[in-house]
C-alpha cells in the first residue's frame, strides 16, 4: 500500500501536521495524561509485533515477534490503564 | 482483492485523533482516553481477522502477559512515580519497534534492499533501540537508581558524535548490503550504546525534558515500523506521538528559558557554586506557623505555589486541607503552576487533583502572575527557582531570562524550606531575604499541619 515513497511521505507530513494542531490545543493541566495517553498509542507498533509472530513458522523471527507484544502490551495497557485513572481524579469544583 | 485492514487501521488512527482532540479540556478528557482505547483494540482485532496472522498461540500468550504487567504497573504506581512510569512505557514501545525491526530483517533474507523499506528497518531499529536504553537511564536516575548527577568526562561529546557517525554508517551498510548478521548486531549494539550515553550526562533536574523528547522518539520509532509493514494507521498513529512529544519538549525547554541544546550537552546542575545575587550581609526572617497563622487569617487573597520539595513531603493533602480550613474562612485560595513545576509536564496538577484540588483553582503562571500584586499572601511550598527574583535582574545569574512565577509582588510571602540550602540550579535565592518575605522553617507536611491547627485555633 506505501510502496511509493512520495505517499508514504505525504501521509506521514499531513499526520504531523495534524499532530501539532490539536496537540497544542491541550492544556498545561492535561500534559501528564496526554504523555501518558500518546505514550500508549505509540504501542501501536503492536500491529507489526502481531504480524511477526502469528506467522507460519515459529523461528526467532516470530518469537521475537513474541517478546515485542508482550513489550508493546505493557505500553498499550499500561498507558490507557494509568491514564483512566489519573483523568478521574480531574474533578471539577460543581461534581464534588 | 480489497484489503480490508488497511480501513481498519485508518478508523483507528481517526479515533487516535478525536482521543488525543478529547484531551482539549477536562471535560472530555476521559472520554478521549476511551475512544482512543476504542481504537487501539479495533486496530489489534482487525490484525488477527484479516490479515496473514495464523498462528494465535505466542500471540495470546503475549497479550496476556502484557496486559497483566501492564494493568498491575498502571494500579500500584505512585502519582509521584508517573515520570518513571512514562519513561518505562517509553522505553517498552521503544524496544518493541526495534524487535519488530530485526523480526522483519531477519523475515526478508534474499530479498533486495536499498529500497525505502530497508532505510525503515534501519531507523526503526536505530530510534527503538535508543529509545529503550536511553529511557532506562532516565528511569534509573529518577528512581534513584543512578546517581541523578550529570555523569561526564573529558571529550564526551566527541565520543558520542563519533558513535552517533558509527551507528548512521553502519546503518547505511545494513540498508544497502546484502543479508548480514554481523552488521546487524553492530548497528544494535551501537544504538543501544548511543541511548545510554546520551541520556548518562543529563541531571536529574533536566529529566523532563529527556522523558518528553524520549516520548516523541517511541512514536517516531512506531512511525518507522509503519515504513517497514507499509502501514498507513501505523505512520499516522507514530506521527502524532512524536508531535506531541516534540511540543512538550519545546514547552519545557521554554519553562526553563533554554535551548534543546543547552539541556541535551550542558550538564546543567553539575557545578553547584552560589554566585549571584549579593545576600552576604542579609539575614533571613524566619517565622512560626503560629505567628503566621494571624496574617494568614487576615487575608483575603492566597495563592499558593507548589514546587517538587511538596511532593517530595507528600504534603499536597495537607496542602487542600489548608486551602479548605482558608476558604470556610472567606478566603480566595489558587494555585499557581509553573511549567516546568514537577518533574515531568503537568505532574504537578495530577499530583493535586489527587489531593482533590478541583482543577479550576489550578492557575497557569502567564494568568496567575498579574494578580500577585493583589494578593494578600503568597505561600511557597517547596518551590525554589521558579520564585527567584534574580531570574528577572540579575543577567549574571545562571537562571536569567527563565520565566517566574512573581511571588515577590505579592503583599507577604511565606516560604516554607527545610533550610537555606540553595535549589536545583545552585543559586541563592534573594527572595527569602526581601522585607515581605517570612521564612517558615520544616518539613512542608508539618508545617501546613500546624499552620492548618493555628488558624483552626485563632
Amino acid at each position: 500500500m506505501l510502496d511509493d515513497p512520495a505517499v508514504a511521505l505525504t501521509i506521514l507530513v499531513l499526520a504531523l501536521f495534524v499532530g501539532v494542531e490539536i496537540i497544542s490545543k491541550v492544556p498545561t493541566l492535561l500534559h501528564t495524561p496526554l504523555m501518558s495517553g500518546s505514550n500508549a498509542i505509540s504501542g501501536i507498533t503492536i500491529v507489526g509485533a502481531l504480524l511477526a509472530a502469528g506467522g507460519e513458522e515459529r523461528n526467532l523471527a516470530a518469537w521475537l515477534g513474541f517478546v515485542a507484544i508482550i513489550l508493546a502490551t505493557i505500553n498499550v495497557v499500561g498507558g490507557f490503564a494509568v491514564t483512566h485513572r489519573m483523568l478521574a481524579m480531574f474533578k471539577g469544583k460543581e461534581q464534588r | 482483492m480489497i484489503d480490508w485492514s488497511s480501513f481498519a487501521y485508518l478508523a483507528a488512527a481517526v479515533l487516535f485523533i478525536l482521543g488525543i482532540k478529547g484531551l482539549g479540556s477536562a471535560k472530555t478528557a476521559g472520554t478521549g482516553n476511551v475512544l482512543a482505547a476504542t481504537g487501539m483494540l479495533l486496530a489489534i482485532v482487525a490484525t488477527l481477522y484479516l490479515t496473514r496472522v495464523v498462528q494465535l498461540e505466542l500471540i495470546l500468550g503475549g497479550i496476556v502477559i502484557g496486559a497483566l504487567i501492564g494493568s498491575l504497573l498502571a494500579k500500584k504506581i505512585e502519582m509521584t512515580a508517573m515520570p518513571e512510569m512514562v519513561a518505562l512505557l517509553n522505553g517498552f514501545g521503544g524496544a518493541a519497534s526495534a524487535l519488530v525491526g530485526i523480526s522483519e530483517y531477519l523475515s526478508r533474507q534474499g530479498e533486495t534492499t536499498g529500497g525505502m523499506v530497508s532505510i525503515a528497518i534501519v531507523l526503526s531499529l536505530l530510534i527503538g533501540s535508543l529509545t529503550f536504553t536511553g529511557s532506562l537511564i532516565a528511569f534509573g536516575k529518577l528512581q534513584g537508581l543512578l546517581s541523578s548527577q550529570p555523569v561526564t568526562y573529558p571529550a564526551q561529546q566527541v565520543v558520542n558524535a563519533l558513535i552517533l557517525s558509527a551507528g548512521l554508517g553502519l546503518g547505511v551498510l545494513l540498508a544497502t548490503s546484502p543479508f548480514s548478521e554481523l552488521y546487524l548486531v553492530l548497528l544494535l549494539s551501537v544504538a543501544l550504546l548511543l541511548g545510554i550515553l546520551a541520556v548518562l550526562p543529563i541531571g536529574g533536574g533536566d529529566m523532563p525534558v529527556v522523558i518528553s523528547l524520549l516520548n516523541s522518539y517511541s512514536g517516531l520509532a512506531a512511525c518507522a515500523t509503519g515504513f517497514v509493514l507499509g502501514n498507513a494507521g501505523l505512520v499516522i498513529s507514530g506521527s502524532l506521538v512524536g508531535a506531541s512529544g516534540l511540543i512538550l519538549t519545546k514547552q519545557m525547554c521554554e519553562g526553563m528559558n533554554r535551548s534543546l541544546l543547552n539541556v541535551l550537552f550542558s550538564a546543567f546542575g553539575k557545578h553547584v557554586e552560589s554566585k549571584g545575587a549579593d545576600t552576604a550581609n542579609k539575614t533571613a526572617r524566619s517565622f512560626t506557623p503560629e505567628d503566621a497563622a494571624i496574617i494568614f487569617s487576615n487575608a483575603e487573597t492566597c495563592v499558593m505555589v507548589p514546587g517538587y520539595g511538596l511532593a517530595v513531603a507528600q504534603a499536597q493533602h495537607a496542602a487542600q486541607e489548608l486551602a479548605t480550613v482558608l476558604e470556610e474562612r472567606g478566603v480566595k485560595v489558587s494555585y499557581a503552576i509553573h511549567p516546568v513545576a514537577g518533574r515531568m509536564p503537568g505532574h504537578m496538577n495530577v499530583l493535586l487533583a489527587e489531593a482533590n484540588v478541583p482543577y479550576e483553582q489550578l492557575v497557569e503562571m502567564d494568568d496567575i502572575n498579574p494578580e500577585f500584586p493583589e494578593t494578600d499572601v503568597a505561600l511557597v511550598i517547596g518551590a525554589n527557582d521558579v520564585v527567584n527574583p534574580s531570574a528577572r535582574t540579575d543577567e549574571d545569574s545562571p537562571i536569567y531570562g527563565m520565566p517566574l512565577l512573581d511571588v515577590d509582588f505579592a503583599r507577604n510571602v511565606f516560604v516554607i524550606k527545610r533550610s537555606m540550602n540553595p535549589g536545583f540550579a545552585g543559586v541563592q535565592n534573594p527572595l527569602f531575604f526581601n522585607e515581605n518575605t517570612m521564612m517558615i522553617f520544616g518539613d512542608a507536611k508539618n508545617v501546613l499541619l500546624e499552620l492548618v491547627t493555628s488558624i483552626k485555633e485563632s
